[in-house]
């Protein structure tokens, strides 16, 4: 039996009586009672997540912004006003999806990404390999030692200035998306939610005490099963499910990200330049009755596809999907998703499903 | 919540109550709805369907995940629980009063031999380590 890596607040899930789960090698709290009760705590509340098992990398340097321009996708010039943060794709030469991350610009001589989990091994490793080539004065070094604590919801701003002293003076005008260091914390207005709120990294020594803290503050504590429906509902890939080495950000609903207009060169321009995908990535509710899941094949009059992540809504209390279809579907048509021995109607949508508290569709 | 003394229960998490005119009424125990978490979908087998004992005959899926119900006996199906369909969490919240589906057994004997309370209990510590 494999040991399974834990994060600081373990301990403090299991005496909330959490129920834990292997998530790809953590010992992670799934749900602590009802997923779909977590979930609406979050859309129409607020709810706090431990996250530390992604993982923060520090870059550091001179040349540090002109090394990201080359090494991700999306273009770190949008970034201007210091803690800014974008999110962006890490692409091979092939034009595949290595991980999906967020950058944060601090100063010119320093930018921090936060990374998945699962992942994280191995962008760090190609991060370095990248650096070795183009970059090799730059210092990039990770993060282990940080916890995060994920507080999100409608009123979860709030409960945060309330549970940590000071920090409203410093992160009441962080516009969305932008990040804040306070001491060493570091106090960012981001989220896997599509609800306002903070994603809090600290000294792993802080995090049981800040959460319970919160938890004194009546923030409820939300497993990973709930981030899965609330980041679904939000329209926001999951990496390994709806993307990953075998294909492409255009073909993943991604190319928003992906700057190719400029004259900027960025691993894997070349490949999604001369590679334009025959599919895409399109929402699906389902009119029949049953769940939607990942892996579920897809028949539609332009070809097959793939549902790459699946599930229940708790908002629209409806099954919905993210699939991988031939271009030629389009918003508004039936598709048929093989469930079991059977053939069941499905309706494609533009996606985000929900956010803000609400449903979309 | 422990396991009614008056049930019997499969290795596969299906409890089975006899009811006074032969037939069994079944459903998924304690364990088993505590382990998927929120149902969302029932999906039970339709009235005169033959079942053979240890064939998937209904699907229950939770948020999380999917789930398939055994006939714990050969019979046929004589009852569905239509009141799933609108209210799956029924099961969560009374899993020995959500019943799934209900059978006429080919033969009383076989119900006979399926685990007692204390044994099916055994399976489910078992399954904890």
């Amino acid at each position: 039996m494999t040991t399974l890596k834990q994060t600081p607040l373990n301990a403090t899930h299991r005496a909330m009586g959490a129920k834990m789960v292997d998530f790809g090698g953590w010992d992670m709290p799934v749900n602590y009672g009802s997923q779909i009760d977590e979930h609406h705590q979050v859309r129409n509340d607020c709810g706090m997540f431990d996250v530390s098992h992604m993982r923060v990398v520090d870059m550091k340097g001179a040349g540090v912004r002109k090394f990201l321009r080359y090494l991700l996708a999306n273009n770190v010039d949008k970034l201007t006003m210091p803690g800014k943060a974008l999110y962006s794709a890490m692409l091979r030469p092939d034009g595949h999806v290595i991980d999906d991350l967020i950058v944060y610009f601090m100063t010119e001589e320093w930018f921090r990404i936060v990374v998945n989990a699962g992942t994280a091994d191995k962008d760090i490793a190609w991060m370095k390999a990248q650096a070795a080539a183009h970059a090799p004065s730059l210092d990039i070094a990770d993060h282990p030692e940080l916890a995060m604590i994920a507080v999100q919801g409608p009123h979860a701003r709030e409960k945060v200035w309330e549970a940590l002293p000071g920090s409203q003076e410093l992160s009441a005008g962080l516009v969305p998306f932008s990040a804040v260091e306070m001491g060493t914390m570091f106090i960012a207005r981001t989220g896997y939610t599509g609800e306002d709120g903070f994603e809090i990294m600290l000294p792993a020594k802080a995090a049981p005490f800040f959460w319970k803290t919160l938890a004194e503050k009546g923030v409820k504590p939300i497993g990973l099963g709930a981030r899965d429906t609330l980041r679904l509902e939000a329209g926001m890939n999951l990496y390994g499910q709806d993307m990953d080495e075998t294909v492409g950000p255009l073909e993943s609903g991604l190319g928003w990200t992906v700057d190719l207009k400029s004259e900027r060169d960025f691993i894997g321009k070349a490949a999604l330049l001369a590679n334009p995908p025959g599919k895409k990535l399109v929402g699906l509710v389902l009119l029949d009755r049953g769940v939607l899941r990942g892996h579920q094949h897809v028949k539609t009059v332009h070809g097959d596809g793939e549902i790459t992540s699946g599930s229940f809504s708790p908002t629209l209390e409806k099954s919905i999907a993210l699939a991988r279809v031939p271009n030629g579907v389009q918003v508004g048509d039936t598709v048929q998703v093989e469930i079991r021995d059977k053939l069941l109607n499905a309706k494609v949508v533009k996606y985000p499903f929900a956010r803000n508290g609400k449903g979309l569709i | 919540m422990s396991n009614p003394s008056n049930l019997k229960y499969t290795a596969s998490h299906e409890w089975v109550k006899t009811e006074a005119d032969g037939t069994i009424t079944v459903g998924i125990t304690q364990h088993a709805q505590e382990l998927l978490g929120d149902m969302v979908f029932v999906e039970a087998p339709a009235a005169g369907r033959k079942l053979k004992a240890k064939e998937e005959c209904a699907v229950v899926e939770s948020v999380k995940a999917a789930a398939d119900v055994y006939a714990p006996v050969s019979g046929t199906v004589t009852a569905a629980n239509g009141e799933l369909d609108s209210a799956p969490e029924a099961i969560n919240s009374d899993p020995y009063g959500a019943w799934i589906f209900k059978m006429k057994p080919d033969n009383a004997t076989d119900v006979a031999a399926l685990l007692d309370a204390a044994a099916y209990q055994a399976v489910v510590d078992s399954e904890a380590h």
